[in-house]
């Protein structure tokens, strides 16, 4: 199960015979032009300006939301989409609208928290396998590649199983899941790396490993652990609306649109609104982060070095 | 024009690629003839457009990017414009093309004899035994041992060496009018090298092809090369006879170029000749090129002031040694060895 | 093996004590003594794993803390319904994956290549539970075509058994299918792009010829590669998709066996997801040896 070389597929075939100068210095990267370039690139400015919606939605669910999560109003329930009820009412009559924009938080800090955990932790990894090599390699990569057999999803639930319920809790079993890639994703980068020129003659003039790695070889194998992260944040976003969907995630009564998916899914003949709504809410979000890391792949990491999106699903 | 029909009339050979950064120029304006039996051998250092120029004659750049305009006639007819069964058709018995890496220029999941067979069998209507026969012959002649074996080997079982002689016996399979070698000498050691171009040689003798050598490497062009054809930029900076190129050279570029190599009577130890690639600089991005010469920002000369601002046209430079022109694109030609005014555009 | 260590000690984390669930609330010290002594839980851990890994090798499982029935016979039970699930999305995924991603390769940047992209991006950003309800809402519900969930061995019934995989082989295989496609437009083009490809042109082959032989076929590798992970995915990871079709698989068992926590099924189950990880990595390779002449040896 381990040494599955993962195929690299290559960049579109487009001018290779023009002459690009090549230095010695590290490529600094250049991040005014790096946006400049993703800007410019509808698709992915597009899904920035929606997240940054979705965020900033987020982050004022309180003063936007028209009533509150939990406002229980019986004479109200059930009712189908209208002026007053823009996204309809669920079985104790709380309005969709406001339960799915404060889901948002819910969602978001999962996935975020979830992300973060795997970034901290699975390029630490990366970073010491790609750098120190050798044993340090063998030992910490094969615990990843024994981690990543197992199913993602079943890994999440047997996590959440150990550690009982909870949106902190699924959080971090996402948070595990997700270590081996990035582990995966940083070490290639850094072998890649770890070679330059300019990473050799630090070295040769006493750099000190800590901040040849923090100087040299981090920021240069950077990208395509950026474009990683955005994929992955998608996933994340989807991993904690499936589990809270089987009743291990978020709890009730907070509003995870995962959550509400599982309790509308009772409904579905009679009210199609309250599985629907949190449901686009959910795919909203996941593809414009896919999109984004899409864009961001086609800008930093032309090479396509990171998994391919899916690869944790 | 006392030759007789060239295999090969290419007229203002314009090739834009479509990049991620704009539009990008990298053939502009190339115009040159191959005859029969005869090699001309283009010079220039990577990114200089030579490859993507004789890429665009088979329309083997890729579609969508790239844009060709100009005339290119093989054998008479236009290579730019023919139909696509046409030039199906003419790939192969019309032009043969060697590529420039042995490692990834054949394909690796299939048998040496099937891709040798295929091409055989693409134009004409040999049987499969015939064209196997046929195959086993071909790379006879292109000195592979056991030729008869070496069908059923794949590409991973042969040496970078072999694998370029069978590349160059699927060129020749269909005994095409042009043979294009791009680079096709450039990886493999210097021994392997000089086989391959003794190679080449004899073939051309036996079958009067017409061959177009594309290298940066000068110690090839003056061993097998009529006729030179120095690239820049895109553009064709200095052509004419392999004497007059090489022992009076006129363009800043060509000079900086020969200047470079050690003498060519009293080759390098252990035979070899460095690249020619070591003049100060990089070229210029085709996406980028410069108003004026396109060699301005890396010339030591500028020895005029239109230098900067205005493009130098291809012109006669001086008597010639052979029944060709020798002309240079610069308008420096006063500080060259010749020492001649420039005596109006050839042609 | 170290997958064996794994299985087991993550499965002993799962706080709670399983015999107490399984006796539920009414239960007398002599019955509970009994069964823990029967089920071995109150040996020291080590010895648990060593009689649990020697048993296992032996196609015995242990009993299933909350039914009595073996494990064997549980995974048994749910097997024909997971691998038909999964096969089926596989067929649905190629079927979707080869022709699109093909044609989006061939075509770069053009209007059906941008068409393919946002399919295959909706395809991986779609809840496949949502995609499941709102597919029960249209064709159980509204148009009342499918049945919304359930299934039926073949054998029985093969219409019914036909119509009700329908819906969830089609969720799945869209999820897995956009995936591929993204696999195989990258695949073609690289294979597009490669010198070999360009020597075969020069060659004067025809289109036909090119693509089958030297376009498809080296592409051919790494969908090996992603369609066997895929599969592997299939095979262990529809858990949601399986409850909200009511589908009798392997992931439903191991949900239930986590919730009601049932260590030897769990345990069961996990086993068989890491032995099929393996045994599809294997084919995998096998079929690499295949296709390509590099690795025979």
């Amino acid at each position: 199960m381990t040494g599955q070389p993962l195929p690299e597929p290559a960049a579109s075939p487009t001018a290779t015979d023009a002459g690009v100068p090549s230095t010695s210095r590290p490529p600094r990267p250049r991040w005014r032009e790096t946006l400049g370039l993703l800007l410019r690139n509808p698709t992915a400015a597009g899904s920035a300006l929606v997240l940054l919606g979705i965020v900033l939605m987020a982050i004022f669910d309180e003063s936007i939301a028209p009533s509150g999560a939990n406002q229980i109003s019986v004479e109200d329930r059930l009712q189908a989409p209208s002026w007053e009820h823009p996204f309809g009412t669920d079985d104790l009559g709380r309005d969709i609208l406001s339960r799915v924009i404060l889901g948002a938080g819910v969602s978001l800090r999962v996935g975020f928290l979830a992300v973060g955990i795997a970034l901290l932790i699975g390029t630490v990894i990366g970073l010491l396998a790609g750098y120190y090599g050798r044993w340090v390699d063998d030992v910490l990569m094969r615990f990843m590649d024994m981690l990543f057999a197992f199913p993602a999803v079943l890994l999440a639930i047997a996590i959440l199983a150990v550690r009982g319920p909870g949106s902190g809790n699924t959080a971090l079993a996402i948070g595990i899941v997700y270590v081996p890639i990035f582990a995966r994703v940083t070490r290639a980068s850094v072998l890649g790396v770890r070679e330059e020129v300019y990473v050799r003659a630090s070295r040769s003039v006493g750099a000190s490993d800590l901040r040849l790695l923090t100087r040299h070889v981090l920021p240069n194998a950077a990208p395509p652990i950026i474009v990683q992260t955005s994929i992955s944040l998608a996933f994340a976003v989807l991993a904690e609306a499936a589990l809270s969907f089987l009743g291990l995630g978020t709890q009730p009564p907070n509003p995870s649109w995962g959550l509400m998916l599982a309790e509308g899914r009772g409904y579905i003949d009679l009210a199609w609104w309250l599985a629907f709504f949190p449901g686009m809410a959910i795919f909203l979000t996941v593809l414009c982060f896919n999109l984004l890391g899409d864009g961001l792949r086609d800008v930093l990491d032309p090479r396509q070095r990171t998994l391919m999106a899916g690869g944790g699903r | 024009m006392s030759a007789p029909t060239p295999v090969l009339e290419v007229e203002d050979l314009r090739v834009r690629l479509r990049t991620p950064r704009g539009p990008a120029d990298v053939v502009n304006g190339l115009s040159y003839s191959v005859g029969p039996g005869e090699t001309v051998a283009v010079v220039g250092e990577s990114g200089s457009g030579k490859s993507v120029s004789v890429l665009a004659l088979l329309g083997l750049l890729p579609r969508g990017v790239a844009t060709v305009t100009g005339r290119a006639l093989l054998q008479g007819e236009d290579l730019l414009t023919m139909p696509p069964e046409r030039l199906r058709q003419v790939r192969g018995p019309g032009a043969g093309m060697v590529f420039q890496d042995p490692m990834t220029s054949l394909n690796p999941v299939l048998t040496i004899g099937r891709q040798l067979v295929e091409g055989l069998r693409a134009h004409s209507d040999m049987d499969k035994a015939a064209a196997r026969r046929r195959a086993a012959e071909l790379l006879g002649e292109v000195g592979l041992p056991d030729p008869d074996g070496a069908l059923d080997r794949y590409p991973h079982e042969l040496s970078g060496g072999m694998r370029q002689r069978v590349i160059i016996a699927i060129a020749l399979s269909n005994s095409p009018a042009l043979l294009i070698a791009d680079e096709a000498t450039t990886a493999l050691d210097v021994t392997v090298q000089a086989q391959i171009i003794d190679l080449v040689e004899k073939l051309q003798a036996d079958h009067g092809t017409g061959v177009i050598w594309i290298t940066h490497d000068l110690g090839v062009v003056a061993g097998i090369a009529d006729r030179v054809l120095v690239m820049y930029g895109g553009r064709c900076v200095e052509d004419g006879t392999v004497d007059d190129v090489l022992e009076h050279p006129a363009h800043p570029y060509t000079r900086g170029l020969l200047g470079a190599l050690p003498d060519l009577a009293q080759p390098a130890v252990d035979g070899v000749v460095p690249d020619l690639a070591t003049v100060p600089g990089t070229p210029p991005a085709p996406t980028d090129l410069p108003p004026g010469c396109v060699f301005w920002p890396r010339c030591p000369v500028r020895g005029d002031a239109r230098c900067e601002t205005e493009q130098p046209p291809l012109v006669q430079i001086g008597p010639s040694s052979g029944a060709l022109p020798h002309r240079a694109a610069t308008w420096c030609t006063e500080t060259s060895a010749l020492g001649t005014e420039s005596s109006g555009e050839a042609r | 093996m170290g997958v064996s260590v794994i299985v087991f000690a993550l499965v002993q984390l799962v706080p709670g004590d399983p015999i107490r669930l399984a006796l539920g609330t009414r239960f007398d010290q002599e019955t509970y003594d009994a069964l823990l002594e029967r089920s071995g839980l109150d040996q020291p851990l080590v010895q648990q794993y060593f009689n649990w890994a020697g048993r296992a090798l032996t196609g015995d499982l242990g009993v299933s803390f909350r039914s009595g029935e073996t494990v064997t016979s549980l995974i048994a039970e749910r097997l024909p319904a997971t691998l038909t699930l999964a096969f089926a999305s596989i067929v649905v995924a190629l079927a979707i994956a080869i022709p699109l991603g093909t044609v989006s390769a061939l075509r770069p940047r053009s209007l059906v290549d941008r068409f393919a992209t946002v399919i295959s991006q909706f395809g991986i950003s779609v809840p496949d539970f949502w995609m499941a309800i709102v597919l029960i809402l249209v064709f159980a519900g509204t148009l009342g075509w499918l049945p919304s969930g359930g299934y039926v061995p073949l054998s029985e019934d093969p219409l019914g058994w036909l119509q009700r995989l329908i819906l969830p082989a089609l969720v799945t295989g869209t999820v897995s299918g956009s995936v591929i496609t993204r696999f195989v437009r990258s695949s073609v083009l690289e294979a597009l792009g490669s010198d070999h490809v360009r020597t075969a042109q020069a060659k004067g082959l025809r289109t036909r010829q090119v693509f089958g032989w030297h376009v498809l076929r080296n592409a051919l590798l790494p969908l090996v590669t992603v369609t066997g992970v895929q599969l592997a995915y299939l095979l262990s990871g529809v858990v949601v998709v399986e409850i909200v079709f009511s589908w009798p698989g392997l992931g439903q068992l191991a949900l239930q066996a986590v919730q009601a926590r049932d260590y030897p099924v769990l345990q069961g189950a996990i086993l068989l997801f890491a032995v099929v990880f393996l045994v599809i990595n294997l084919v995998v390779d096998v079929l690499y040896t295949a296709i390509d002449p590099r690795i025979r040896r």
